[in-house]
């Protein structure tokens, strides 16, 4: 039978594959934050209490570039609202847990332990007890390895202050793809792409960042329709399988 | 730490708290209109290439930079490809910034 700390220390194993991908993530985000002229405490406690990887790179990156705090905040909630489908997901086998579990729960549920914790619920060879504390393992893992990261590219920053001119921005933009590519699975994904990319280069003069907005609008639109316009002429069912 | 910081980091964790939190606390079975869950399944690819795409294209925020002198462009479609073929996250980075700080070293 397993006991809490069995299932706990499954959680965190089950998740090191997803720790070794954030920890290049973690570090350059701390040199990055450092370099866009966030403080050493901000950059720490970013990491500490916001916990959301894609967000916390757009928001120095947007800081950098010297974007206004609203414009910072909307596009925060536009970048993690991916997180409530996570969070509808979950709810099944979280509700009857005390508020307790609840609260942590949410504030550490990131894409990658979403992943991992997921599956396991769905494993019905599973063991079905504690897995709440698997649950706990995995965001354990996930937050003391992003932090850690956060504080080894902080240092690093801070040590090397020439690093703002080094270009280091550019590994965002290949973090970044490397995260959109493999989802161009589908002809709505590529289409939703390609209309986000084309609208964010048309609308970049525009102020307040206004330009990113429209264009996550105009690609998750063009994204729906392509599925739909593809559903309803028989040639896709459900825009989600066929690869392109 | 700047006033400045105070209120980004404030208002990033509780907007970000709040969304993954609002359903738990709410605690009932959630079954979101099916257009509002198939839209959410854009968002991600559709806010990150309108971050990408600018930022190969027009670097610095100077204008268009369609040249081969761009690094960030030439680096850019370098992790392109190298994702496509290795659907590898590290692969894509690594590789794609080594040719980066190449091209930018030969450049120079």
């Amino acid at each position: 039978m397993p006991t809490p700390l069995k299932a706990f220390a499954c959680g965190a194993r089950d998740t090191l594959p997803m720790l070794l991908g954030a920890l290049p993530f973690g570090i350059i985000f701390g040199t990055l934050a450092i370099a866009s002229g966030l403080s050493m405490p901000a950059t720490l406690l970013m990491s500490a209490l916001v916990f959301a990887g894609s967000a916390q790179f757009i928001a120095v990156s947007l800081v950098a570039s010297g974007a206004g705090l609203l414009v910072i905040l909307v596009t925060t909630l536009i970048v993690n609202l991916r997180h409530m489908l996570y969070s509808a997901s979950m709810l099944p086998y979280v509700r009857d847990l005390p508020q307790r579990w609840k609260v942590p729960l949410a504030f550490w549920l990131t894409d990658e332990t979403f992943a991992v914790v997921h599956r396991h619920y769905l494993d019905a060879s599973a063991p079905t007890e504690h897995k709440h504390w698997y649950f706990l393992g995995s965001c354990i893992a996930m937050y003391s390895n992003w932090f850690a990261c956060t504080l080894i590219g902080a240092l690093l920053g801070s040590s090397l202050p020439g690093m703002a001119g080094w270009g280091l921005d550019f590994a965002m933009v290949a973090t970044f793809i490397g995260i959109v590519v493999p989802l161009l699975r589908t002809r709505p994904m590529l289409l939703s792409a390609v209309v986000a990319g084309a609208v964010a280069l048309a609308a970049h003069a525009l102020p307040y960042k206004l330009g990113l907005m429209l264009a996550a609008l105009a690609g998750v639109c063009a994204g729906v329709l392509a599925e739909r316009w593809g559903a309803e002429s028989g040639k896709l069912t459900g825009g989600v399988d066929e690869p392109v | 730490m700047s006033l400045f910081e105070i209120a980004l980091i404030g208002g990033m964790a509780l907007i970000t708290f709040g969304i993954r939190y609002g359903l738990f606390a709410v605690g009932h079975r959630v079954r979101f209109n099916p257009l509002v869950s198939r839209a959410l399944t854009y968002v991600p690819v559709a806010v990150l290439t309108a971050i990408i795409v600018p930022a190969m294209l027009m670097p610095g925020d100077g204008g268009m930079q369609l040249s081969w002198h761009n690094a960030y462009l030439v680096g850019g479609l370098a992790a392109i490809v190298i994702a496509a073929l290795s659907r590898n996250l590290l692969a894509t980075i690594f590789g794609s910034m080594l040719l980066f700080f190449l091209w930018r070293w030969l450049l120079a």
